[in-house]
């Protein structure tokens, strides 16, 4: 890779509860690609994604976001996130959600529109958002972080719940925005999903199981099933291990 | 801070009470039930019900605003649509002074009914100037909604926020010299009373019925800076990282 790197993480460490999440993360996520976060919920997959964007209290190391030390203000106009929840209000519609987040980055309706128009939300764009789908709220969500022209997106489980051909055109449209000249990291806890990144960085337990490709994965587990590959890799950190 | 953001959080969140009706509504016309029911209360004693009603008049809409406040900001915790803002470029002082904004012009027109309610349908005549007892009502709700959002950082549930209501409202109501003059309590309830927000939101409204305006005056002054004080608290105890 002959650019820097879009996030650089050295030792983090993360306690929740008086118990580690993260027990000393190192990771670089390459510029100008799709990477993909895979892991079983629990791995850590979210507390990692609110490291870098700056909202989880951390315990140790170095988070480095496009350069500047994770939480920096000026990145708040430069990095967009979406959370696992949707972190969507209930009783607004989308127009009026992503409307408001607009607000606040001085971007103009026509941007709302066109937002709601990626995602595929417009002819939902009126109806209070506690009443769609659980994918489309999170819809809801991801069009607010389409806002402006993000130059780093951290999106947490952007395509949990939708029905496979909107999930193939979300891909696409990350796809698109990493074309745009975008960094993208995506979490997800369905394998199949690794195929689609650029990058996959395997996460288990607090602890980054591989750093690697779809391809590579394959390659070097010596399985096309990518279920079976991570069962694998774990079996061998496992042994590994013991 | 961005007067920008704190103008968006302000329109998202009068969004918000519009989308709602029933809160709305409950939020206008709780306190004209309640003042209506204590002019019948007091049917045969109307002097009683000129000299409690100015203060009831500030104290319903205050706990009715610390309710709906603390409960709208801790869903906002919950939601995770907090965390969410703190990634943005909006500062903790511009959610503050958004929902400052809002809620301020919710306890203006809330403040406003009922003062006209109780003078126009009830019969209050106070002896000081009527503008200036709808002004301290709408200051007494402003109270409520500044101590709800600096208190709302306490709660980590709605059940915890609701329960705040009893825990850090009443005594102040007890002690605040509705139920027994100041100058009448034992040394300690009365220096206690001294220091909280209530009994001076409630001094500023019994003086202006008395007609004691330079009294009312320092009362509201004290109130203010408390609603300025519990608002500075809001925004400090909003964290940008959590666990």
């Amino acid at each position: 890779m002959s650019t820097a790197p879009a996030i650089s993480i050295r030792g983090l460490q993360v306690d929740r509860g008086g118990r580690t999440v993260l027990p000393g993360i190192d990771l670089d996520v390459a510029a100008g690609r799709v990477t993909g976060l895979i892991g079983p919920s629990g791995s850590g997959k979210s507390t990692l994604m609110r490291a870098i964007v700056g909202v989880q209290n951390v315990a140790g190391g170095t988070v480095s976001v496009l350069g500047q030390p994770a939480g920096t203000p000026s990145l708040r106009r430069r990095v967009a996130y979406t959370t696992q929840s949707g972190s969507v209000y209930d009783d607004l519609s989308a127009t009026e959600n992503v409307r408001y987040l607009a607000r606040i980055l001085a971007r103009g309706d026509d941007e709302v529109r066109r937002a709601i128009d990626l995602v595929g939300l417009s002819a939902d764009a009126d109806r209070p958002v506690g009443g769609l789908s659980g994918g489309q709220r999170h819809r809801v969500s991801l069009a607010g972080a389409l806002l402006g022209t993000p130059e780093l997106l951290i999106l947490d489980e952007p395509t949990v719940g939708l029905d496979p051909l909107l999930r193939r055109d979300l891909w696409a449209l990350f796809d698109r925005l990493r074309d745009g000249g975008a960094t993208l990291l995506v979490s997800t806890h369905v394998l199949d999903e690794a195929a689609r990144c650029d990058e996959v960085v395997l996460l288990r337990e607090g602890r980054l199981l591989a750093t690697t490709t779809a391809d590579g994965l394959r390659r070097e587990t010596g399985t096309d099933d990518l279920d079976e590959a991570f069962v694998r890799l774990i079996e061998r950190q496992d042994g590994g291990a013991a | 801070m961005s007067r920008r953001a704190t103008i968006a959080t302000a329109r998202r969140l009068l969004d918000q009470l519009r989308r709602d009706p029933r809160t709305l509504a409950l939020i206008m016309l709780v306190p004209l039930v309640l003042l209506g029911l204590l002019k019948l209360l007091f049917q045969s004693n109307e002097a009683e019900f000129q000299h409690v009603c100015p203060p009831l008049l500030g104290i319903f809409p205050l706990i009715v605003m610390f309710l709906v406040t603390s409960v709208t900001m801790l869903r906002e915790r919950t939601s995770g649509t907090l965390e969410r803002l703190m990634t943005l470029p909006l500062s903790r002082g511009d959610l503050v002074a958004g929902y400052a904004l809002a809620f301020a012009l919710l306890a203006g027109v809330q403040g406003v009914v009922a003062s006209a309610f109780a003078v126009l349908v009830l019969g209050l005549d106070v002896q000081g100037s009527t503008v200036a007892l709808i002004g301290v009502a709408v200051l007494n709700a402003e109270l409520g909604m500044a101590c709800g959002l600096g208190l709302s950082s306490l709660a980590t549930t709605e059940f915890q926020a609701v329960q705040f209501m009893p825990a850090f409202i009443l005594p102040q109501l007890l002690l605040c010299g509705l139920f027994v003059p100041r100058d009448q309590m034992a040394a300690a309830l009365e220096a206690i009373s001294a220091v909280l927000p209530m009994t001076y939101a409630y001094e500023a409204l019994a003086d202006i019925a008395v007609g004691d305006s330079s009294g009312a005056a320092v009362a509201a002054a004290v109130t203010l800076g408390f609603c300025v004080l519990a608002l500075a608290l809001g925004a400090l105890t909003l964290r940008r990282r959590t666990d």
